[in-house]
């Protein structure tokens, strides 16, 4: 398929983007690594008159640590995440996240900011942005402005991004020290998308759960950060005990058509992602019970 | 002779195709050439009450717009060229674009010529078109029914053919001690071949030529087709398709498509050219299976089957494709009792006409779903005797000293040892310990199955006397010349249409061997009627079994010639000449000899050559087959089922298949995984769905789940040897062994390993929600007898 006809700029400063954007936002689109826009464009689900390419600001790259928080250009590449060794020591549940999207080609090309702007519920990386309580940097008609990513998905493919607006980058808090991270996916084995993807941070003071942070993406009709899971674990022993009666809590507070099996998978994801962290904790001691 | 048939040699064709220096349809640029877009039907079914192009035909860079009524009267119906005999066939008119009525989504109505393809899907949208949607019907059982709606008017009952083969059974069923009864679907599939579709046309009109590149498994019968439907004298047709990237079936078919842009190209006097998009490849490239069958099989309190038999619903889907009729009645209905020797069977076929894309061949046709049944039934029928399916299985597979066996049906399997095979596998496969192991798991909770597949297929199709019986509308002999040129390099030409099964590499093992010449001297080429005298193509696993005995006939011709003008050379009689390795010596003498490459020179020079013996050097044969030929073997899969998730884990799969001869066992290994692939994606995560409204909603890469490679454990590959007696070269075939195997072997698998829950049977695909319920409801019903 084809895309209907469109017109290109490629923007070198963030300036120049939000200014072609605004002069004309109804008609703009921003480009970023174009893995979910071209698709869209092809299927002639998305016909934007002009789109403005973002790729060659340098502004808009790479991951920089800054005191208690990573900052990261919303034009880093799923690879770049995967490979920064400031993600490695500070957030590596970004990365871990990452590492499982699509194949090669989409981690080279797909961006983080992409990702969160296109707003698919069924992503990856809403998850993670959720436990790790991810921060916003919007370039807008008022300037720049911070909001937290909980909150940012209005409906499924839907932010309250304004039409004039431009996600310039994140930031997001460095974990405590020692804290342990899994994501958990179960591809849907045509599109590789999460049918659930579960990212979880957890960390431990004794033989107890300290704080813990649980994102859940892919099964809901939107990607949430399950509280009631995230309080019920804090302060117990991660045994079997609390692993089961922790499995059904999540579900409890997601948002969807009820369906029997997606409650199951939920539960049972749940209960699997607890146990890989149960048993990273008792590598380091920290957990008595596996 | 060093031994070049039994080698693994790498595939010559993979450099250019890996290079991507191959020469596909849509790599054809042609000057002035213009591109075409379909513009489809939305519709499952409906009228069509008006269209109007004047809005495209103003849009940027149009060449022309035409409709159904355009074409109505210049070009002929889609032929459909296989009918069955005695099967009240009516043949459905399938216009190339339709201009009343639209019988299913992607139905073409209107075709954009324009100067760019991208200009081309522009001006398709401005194609104002009016419906009034009409009843659909999808399912094969449901257009039975009275009432149903119907697709073809001429058709009320949408049975487009009603075919019946073997005896009266009723007696020996009511006879029977034991009578295992089933329904079972066989889900529909998408083929998805890595190249999809693409067809150019160009007409010369000053010699009143056509040349038609496409994407064909059988440009010769293409070419035949297309000159009765375009009116263009076949000796004035030619077709072409070089490098075809995969097909699996769906290219055998003439599309509405090609004769589309055949037609327009004469209309314009220009190139015109038309590339399928993935979504067009699922929605109108033809369809497999998609039968709704019902089983009987009748055996004795022993384990002893005597009769099986079935009714089958098979889908048709909207129009009768080229093969289609062929596919659930001769390909399978004849063949019901696989690896069996089971005295009676019956089998009896209603083609039905829906509101889906046409059905036709798919990687195994028809045998597939004729291997899916009965293997399932053997293990329902050991289910119910309370036996092992393996011993069900050894007391009625065919026995070595059976053979030649001829089946109820009357087909004469051709060489055979089922035993040795499962044996073999057996070996590589400790069933007694896994039975240990299975049950010490299921005390755990933990729930591991195993599945077997004995079959057997029939394929090498065929001999041309059997094509004419069962209602082929073609010969099924294949042609070769061997023709070597003054250096003794060697062109090989063949009728058989190679597209990605590596051919261009066994047959040139075969020529190497047989002449004793070197691969790289010699050169495959096939895939263009003006090079090739004639063909039938590849398709039923007969390349190498017809196509490839034609070339061997064809050797024995040129050794035959080279003898000859070797000993005029020696000056001794041919009796005294021997040749070995590219080289003719006198018997005795070995100093006192010439070389093939001499031999060939000689030829040509033709200065001093024996008496009656004509200049050059080629042989040309056309071999028609004696039979088919069967392939079979014993495939064992191990899978573990999670009642949490009702997630399949495919632990190992053993695959042990006797496809007669080999010439190459790289090529048969990557034959046999490839099918194996296809077959297994069937039972856990392929099906197409469409919904009430006839929409396909399985239309892309997203939703319809091909299977990955990571899906899959190394599979345990393993061979017996047993040449087939109806072709010189003793090979069987290897292309659809793997799809057709696999996919009952994996639903007895997981079934076994549901057995503690009392589920006996589930359709396919058996994806993670389908069993997670079954498990539960089963759960719900009675606890676990473990
Ligand atoms: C084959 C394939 C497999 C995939 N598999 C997965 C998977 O497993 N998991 C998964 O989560 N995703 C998957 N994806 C989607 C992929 O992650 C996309 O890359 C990502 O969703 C979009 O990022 P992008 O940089 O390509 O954005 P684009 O496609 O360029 O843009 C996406 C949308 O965001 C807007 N946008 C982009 N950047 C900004 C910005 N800075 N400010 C404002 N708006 C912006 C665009 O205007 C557009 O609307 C897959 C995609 C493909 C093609």
């Amino acid at each position: 398929m084809y895309t209907a006809p469109f017109e290109y700029r490629r923007a070198d400063t963030v300036d120049q983007a939000v200014k072609w954007l605004q002069d004309d936002p109804d008609n703009s689109k921003i480009l970023a690594g174009g893995h979910s826009l071209l698709p869209l464009m092809k299927l002639v689900l998305a016909q934007p008159p002009v789109l403005i390419d973002i790729g060659r600001i340098q502004a808009l790259k790479g991951v920089r640590s800054e005191g208690d928080h990573l900052e990261i250009g919303s034009y880093t590449t799923y690879q770049e995440l995967v490979k920064s060794p400031e993600v490695d020591a500070f957030c590596p549940l970004l990365a871990l996240s990452a590492k499982t999207v699509g194949d090669v080609q989409v981690r080279n090309r797909g961006t983080i900011g992409g990702s969160l702007c296109h707003a698919d519920p069924q992503a990856d990386m809403p998850a993670a942005m959720l436990a790790l309580d991810a921060t916003l940097v919007i370039e807008g008609p008022q300037g720049t402005r911070t909001e937290p990513y909980d909150g940012f998905l209005m409906a499924p493919f839907i932010t309250n991004l304004g039409a004039g607006d431009i996600l310039t980058g994140l930031r997001i808090p460095k974990l405590p020290q020692g804290a342990h991270c899994v994501y958990l996916k179960r591809p849907h084995p045509a599109s590789g998308y999460p049918l659930v993807g579960l990212a979880i941070w957890m960390t431990f003071e004794g033989q107890r759960i300290g704080n813990c942070h649980v994102g859940v993406s892919g099964i809901a009709d939107l990607p949430f950060r399950a509280r009631h899971l995230e309080d019920f674990l804090k302060g117990r022993v991660l045994d079997d005990k609390t692993i089961k009666e922790a499995g059904p809590l999540a579900g409890d507070e997601a948002s969807w058509e009820k369906d029997e099996y997606k409650e199951n998978l939920l539960k049972v994801y749940v209960m699997r992602a607890l146990s890989q962290l149960g048993e990273l904790a008792a590598a380091k001691g920290q957990n008595a019970k596996s | 002779m060093t031994q070049v048939i039994g080698q693994a040699l790498q595939r010559h064709e993979d450099i250019r195709l890996i290079r991507g220096q191959g020469q596909y349809t849509d790599d054809m640029k042609l000057p002035g050439m213009v591109y075409a877009h379909i513009v489809r039907s939305p519709y499952a079914h409906a009228k069509i009450t008006a269209i109007d192009t004047s809005r495209a035909k103003k849009m940027p860079g149009v060449v022309a717009v035409f409709s159904g009524q355009d074409l109505k009267d210049e070009v002929g119906l889609i032929p459909t060229a296989w009918i069955p005999p005695d099967a009240d066939m009516k043949v459905t008119p399938h216009p190339a674009l339709a201009y009343d009525e639209v019988r299913y989504q992607g139905d073409g109505v209107a075709v954009v010529i324009a100067e760019s393809p991208y200009l081309a899907q522009d001006a398709a949208l401005a194609v104002d078109i009016k419906y009034e949607p009409l009843k659909v019907v999808t399912d094969p059982f449901e257009a039975k029914a009275e009432g149903a709606p119907g697709v073809h008017t001429e058709i009320p009952d949408n049975v487009a053919f009603h075919w019946q083969a073997g005896e009266n059974l009723d007696d020996i069923f009511q006879k029977a001690e034991v009578v295992v009864k089933h329904h079972f679907r066989q889900q529909r599939l998408i083929p998805n071949a890595m190249e999809p579709r693409s067809a150019l046309a160009q007409y010369n009109a000053a010699k009143g030529e056509l040349t038609l590149w496409a994407t064909t498994q059988n440009p010769h019968i293409h070419r035949l087709l297309m000159s009765g439907l375009l009116g263009i004298p076949e000796h004035k047709l030619r077709v072409i398709a070089i490098d075809v990237g995969g097909a699996f079936g769906s290219k055998i078919a003439c599309y509405p498509d090609e004769v589309i842009v055949s037609w327009a190209s004469k209309k314009l006097n220009r190139p015109v050219k038309w590339t399928e998009t993935r979504q067009e490849n699922f929605q109108v490239t033809t369809h497999g299976r998609d039968h709704v069958q019902e089983v009987e099989l009748a055996g004795t309190r022993g384990g002893e089957i005597q009769a099986i038999r079935v009714k089958t619903y098979a889908n048709m889907g909207a129009y009768l494709s080229t093969a289609a009729p062929g596919v659930p009645t001769i390909l399978f209905g004849l063949i019901i009792n696989g690896a069996y020797k089971i005295p009676h069977a019956s089998s009896e076929v209603f083609g039905m006409l829906t509101h889906t894309t046409p059905v036709d061949a798919y990687r195994g046709a028809g045998r597939p779903e004729a291997t899916f049944l009965v293997e399932r039934m053997v293990d329902l029928y050991a289910q119910a005797l309370q036996m092992d399916p393996l011993e069900v299985r050894q007391k009625n597979l065919i026995r070595h000293e059976d053979f030649p066996f001829t089946n109820a049906f009357g087909l004469q399997y051709d060489s055979g040892n089922y035993q040795e095979t499962l044996s073999k596998a057996l070996e590589i496969f400790d069933y007694p310990k896994f039975r240990r192991e299975q049950e010490n798991l299921r005390k755990q909770g933990k729930y591991i199955g195993v599945g077997l597949s004995t079959y057997v297929e029939m394929c090498g199709l065929g001999p041309s006397e059997v094509a004419g019986a069962v209602g082929f509308q073609g010969g099924l002999w294949e042609s070769a010349t061997v023709r070597v040129h003054p250096t003794g390099k060697v062109s090989v030409y063949t009728g058989a249409s190679p597209h990605g099964q590596g051919e261009e590499t066994t047959f040139a093992q075969i020529v190497s061997q047989e002449l004793g010449i070197a691969v790289d001297d010699i050169e495959v080429i096939h895939g263009d009627t003006q090079q090739i005298a004639m063909g039938w193509g590849t398709y039923g696993s007969r390349t190498t079994a017809v196509g490839g005995a034609a070339i061997h006939m064809a050797n024995e011709k040129v050794l035959e010639k080279a003898r000859k003008i070797a000993a005029h050379k020696l000056e001794v009689n041919e009796e005294d000449v021997s040749y070995d390795s590219g080289t003719f010596s006198v018997r005795g003498l070995p100093s006192k000899s010439v070389t093939f490459q001499e031999v060939a020179l000689d030829a040509y020079l033709a200065w001093s050559l024996p008496p009656g013996i004509e200049p050059a050097l080629e042989g040309t044969a056309f071999y028609n087959p004696k039979n088919f030929t069967y392939p079979f073997g014993a495939h064992i899969a191990v899978v573990s089922v999670d009642p949490d998730t009702g997630d399949t884990t495919l632990l190992r799969y053993v695959a042990v298949d006797d496809v007669g001869r080999i010439i190459n066992p790289m090529i048969v290994e990557g034959q046999i995984h490839g099918g194996l692939v296809q077959g297994i994606g069937q039972a856990l995560w392929e099906g197409a769905e469409f919904d009430e409204q006839g929409q396909l909603i399985t239309g892309s890469l997203l939703d319809y789940a091909l299977p990955k490679a990571r899906f899959f454990p190394k599979f345990e590959t393993a061979h017996t040897e047993t040449p087939s007696p109806h072709n010189p070269l003793g090979v069987k075939g290897v292309g659809e062994t793997g799809a057709i195997a696999s996919t009952p072997c994996i639903v007895n698998a997981v079934m076994d390993a549901l057995k503690p829950f009392g589920i006996d049977d589930l359709s396919m695909p058996l994806t993670p929600p389908k069993v997670w319920q079954a498990i539960r409801q089963a759960q719900g019903k009675e606890s676990l007898h473990s």
